[in-house]
């Protein structure tokens, strides 16, 4: 379970106000389909991403993208227990999705780098240390009921 | 052995060409020092830093931060041969620092993170990242090289 301090929570609910799931989900999941190729094996049925202006082109990854991204927000409001509110959500990135959860750590990385390009200096390192907690957190949850 | 096509070369070039050695090696450093907090055992000898109030007013984490980056734009400047170039700091971090490797590529991380809130979403775009991504990962590596 994490512990997030009342500052912290404050922290990320206030950063998260400002952050925009449809742009900036679409930009995390183009980063993590272009620098890290294997992850487009899970996307097969998105069409063409062979290159990065067919990953920018394909609308697949942008409403892709804003699906996970909102999911990542939806945690911020439980963080009393995002193990628990994932669980769902692990069984299927396990049972039908197959996805190896090493995954979610390069996603988290690359929706940190991403917020950090949308936010500049407003990505403070205090942001910047919450934030990694979260996303830390939800790569966990989501590998919890692996099996 | 690493190459380099002419794209990434051009890239690191120009985004080198604007980093702010002192500034950004600063910020770089106390990122990794404030979100991996285990890492400040390496620099019990630089004093306060208990908070990042006490990071961000250390003398020695500015110092350190701007010799790091200075030593990554050496690397860039014999990027034909970075493992070489660096086979003597591998040897120091190994032999007397006793850094565990990993910790490279938590401040490669904190680079590129330093880099893209610099340069912003339209510049630093996902061909930009992995090229950074990659230098930070052959500048990992080649550090790692001569540890026993």
């Amino acid at each position: 379970m994490v512990n997030l301090e009342a500052a912290e929570k404050q922290t990320i609910t206030s950063f998260w106000a400002s952050v925009d799931p449809a742009a900036q989900g679409e930009n995390a999941l183009q980063r993590l389909l272009y620098c890290y190729p294997w992850s487009r094996r899970y996307f097969a049925k998105f069409g063409d991403l062979s290159t990065i202006s067919a990953i920018r082109k394909n609308s697949h990854v942008r409403a892709h993208g804003h699906k996970v991204l909102s999911a990542v927000g939806d945690c911020i409001g439980h963080l009393g227990d995002i193990k628990g509110h994932l669980a769902q959500l692990s069984k299927l990135h396990c049972e039908t999705l197959h996805v190896d959860p090493a995954n979610f750590c390069l996603l988290g990385k690359n929706i940190t780098i991403c917020m950090a390009s949308h936010f500049g200096v407003t990505f403070t390192p205090e942001v910047q240390a919450t934030f990694e907690k979260l996303v830390t957190t939800v790569a966990a949850a989501l590998s919890s009921e692996y099996h | 052995m690493v190459l380099w096509d002419a794209a990434e070369k051009k890239v690191i070039a120009s985004v080198w060409a604007k980093v702010d050695i002192e500034a950004d090696g600063f910020q770089a450093l106390l990122r990794t020092l404030h979100v991996y907090p285990w890492t400040k055992r390496y620099f019990s000898h630089f004093g306060a830093m208990s908070t990042l109030k006490d990071i961000e007013s250390n003398p020695k984490v500015r110092a350190h931060g701007r010799k790091v980056m200075a030593a990554v734009g050496d690397a860039i400047s014999h990027m034909d041969n970075i493992k070489g170039h660096l086979s003597q700091l591998s040897q120091l971090h190994s032999d007397k620092l006793h850094v565990d490797p990993a910790n490279f590529e938590l401040l490669g991380n904190n680079i590129v993170i330093v880099l893209a809130a610099k340069f912003g979403a339209d510049a630093f775009t996902p061909e930009v990242q992995a090229t950074f991504q990659k230098l930070v990962a052959v500048i990992s590596s080649a550090l790692t090289r001569e540890y026993h």
